[in-house]
């Protein structure tokens, strides 16, 4: 199942030969479009050559149609994969910036390793100013640093914003792209000049462009009509993968963990009662919050839960364990990292508390304080809480 | 090696090349693809060879490299060094690798490479601004849709194409 998680697999040296090996084709489909040649690089500033275009957007819509056919046919998990944050106004200005440094260099910074790759001396220079740049950035950070950190969403998906399904996206997408190669096409038939863009290394007949557009078009159809899954067949396609966690107990966590976890400032403790309305009013631990399971399979309500900061644990509660069991699997399989479950919900909450005392004063049971934990031996309860995190390799830009 | 070189590929048959490699990346790293967050990797690595109490004060350098950390001993350097083989490979198949400047017709190769520098400077600057590169933010994040990255490449281009007419005497044929 996908994404492989590749450095526990063949350890860290072998998790950074695949690095490698994924740089090299990197480099050679840049070197292939012909980007290790400045010219034709800013050529598409002045319409006369669309290589960057077509190669980009070819290379985003083939990835996109491949992540999300196989994230529709299940052998992909979407929810795994490290997607860009956003960060809307740094990006946009950011953007801009790049642009003119695009034109007047002649060079994003993966053409330029490319470009000096092949002892192009002025990729060469344009690197060196990259890294430069880097670190005058670094220098001038602290004077707006708060507008560099603002307008942030964790996971923001073009079809989130749209209010769209992904399949309905994707389509757009697609049909958006061929638009714009169309564009490119006529456009450079008018501006084209004769330095660079002419020849390629083979032509390709007007038919077979229209074959590998229909091609596009129909697995993005395909993509549209098949669905990405929901959290209940998602936990059937991943079961194999996130079973043994519940059946070994290693998610079940024990009142006194929760108390102590709850009064330790290196953990944020989300929690989720799944417990009856009334019930939740009659008692509730402090700061949780009373959901249903339906609740569970709405993506925007989940949200939350899958864009906690890295100390973040969700631990939830229920009058049955196997209700807890199945809000675990649908969250699971939507991404959320530190996930566990209260073993046996409240039942021996006011068993465990209810007669004891701190320093002489009987204690709060909807949070109890640390001092609690004393009237226990060490040995009451095995701890189960890891802090994982999801970022595997994520920041590679960043 | 070859004296003329070969002419470049379809550029939609390169994008497959590049989508395939990308999809790769996903499929068995769960990230994209990318180069600043290795370039700015190696900057910290440079100034902390020859101002290491610095690097322990500027925060954004602190965080890749400060005390004992190695800023170097990261994936992305991985990603850097495989892309830097395979622009070689690549072109020295196709016989073109070789020493040159490219450059427009109407400016001098002193000049050239100094463009080359200060636009590098810029792309290095807002490339941090942005938290990625066009491989890192405009086509990883654009593959899964992130909206910030579909944002952050319209910017791109409209940035480009803001100022071209501006500096067209550094490109004219």
């Amino acid at each position: 199942m996908l994404p492989i998680d590749i450095s526990i697999l063949l350890g860290k040296a072998g998790g950074y030969l695949v690095f490698f090996l994924i740089g090299t084709g990197f480099g050679v489909s840049l070197e292939l479009a012909g980007f290790g040649d400045s010219r034709r690089l800013a050529a598409q500033f002045y319409l006369k050559d669309m290589t960057v275009l077509k190669t980009m957007f070819t290379g985003i819509i083939v990835a996109c149609l491949l992540i999300f056919l196989a994230s529709g046919i299940g052998w992909l998990d979407f929810s795994q994969l490290a997607v860009n944050q956003t960060f809307l106004w740094p990006g946009i200005v950011g953007g801009l910036i790049m642009g003119v440094g695009f034109i007047v260099g002649g060079y994003c910074p993966g053409t330029s390793i490319v470009a000096t790759a092949s002892f192009k001396i002025d990729g060469l220079f344009f690197l060196v100013g990259t890294v430069l740049g880097a670190g005058l950035f670094g220098e001038t950070l602290p004077s707006f640093e708060n507008f560099w950190n603002s307008s942030f969403t964790e996971r923001y998906l073009v079809s989130d914003w749209l209010g769209w399904s992904i399949g309905a996206t994707v389509f757009a997408v697609i049909l958006m792209a061929l638009f714009m190669f169309y564009g490119a096409e006529k456009v450079e038939e008018f501006f084209r000049n004769k330095g660079t863009g002419k020849a390629f290394s083979w032509k390709i007949t007007r038919r077979s462009y229209i074959y590998g557009a229909a091609t596009l078009v129909s697995v993005a159809a395909l993509i549209w009509i098949i669905g990405q899954p929901d959290p209940i067949r998602k936990w059937k396609i991943f079961e194999s993968q996130y079973a043994s966690q519940l059946t070994s107990k290693a998610v079940f966590i024990h009142p006194l963990e929760y108390v102590k976890s709850n009064n330790e400032s290196s953990i944020k403790l989300v929690t989720l009662d799944l417990r009856q309305p009334k019930d939740f009013d009659a008692f509730h631990l402090s700061g949780s919050e009373n959901v249903t399971i339906d609740n569970l399979l709405d993506a925007k309500v989940v949200a939350r839960f899958t864009q906690l900061p890295p100390q973040g644990v969700v631990v939830l509660i229920a009058e049955n364990d196997s209700v807890s069991i199945k809000a675990w699997q649908y969250l699971k399989v939507q991404g959320v990292v530190n996930l566990y479950i209260l073993e046996n919900g409240l039942h021996n909450w006011n068993s465990l508390f209810a007669d004891k005392t701190v320093e002489g004063k009987p204690i709060n049971l909807a949070s109890p304080q640390a001092g609690v934990l004393k009237l226990f031996p060490q040995n009451a309860y095995i701890p189960k809480i890891k802090i994982g995190t999801k970022k595997h390799a994520g920041g590679l830009c960043g | 090696m070859k004296k003329t070189p070969n002419p470049v590929k379809n550029p939609y048959f390169a994008g497959v090349i590049l989508g395939i490699v990308l999809f790769a990346a996903y499929a068995l790293t769960h990230s994209g693809l990318g180069a600043s967050g290795a370039i700015g990797r190696i900057q910290v690595s440079i100034t902390k060879l020859f101002w290491s109490s610095h690097v322990d004060k500027v925060g954004t350098f602190a965080a890749l490299g400060a005390g004992d950390r190695n800023a170097l001993d990261h994936p992305s350097l991985f990603l850097l060094l495989g892309t830097f083989a395979g622009g070689m490979i690549s072109a020295g198949l196709n016989g073109r690798l070789k020493v040159e400047i490219f450059k427009g017709s109407k400016i001098t190769k002193i000049q050239r490479l100094f463009f080359a520098l200060l636009g590098g400077l810029i792309m290095g600057y807002g490339a941090r601004l942005a938290r990625g590169c066009t491989s890192g933010q405009a086509l990883s994040g654009g593959a899964v849709l992130s909206l910030g990255s579909w944002a952050f490449m319209f910017s791109v281009f409209i940035g480009g194409y803001a100022i071209a007419y501006f500096v067209r005497r550094l490109w004219a044929d």
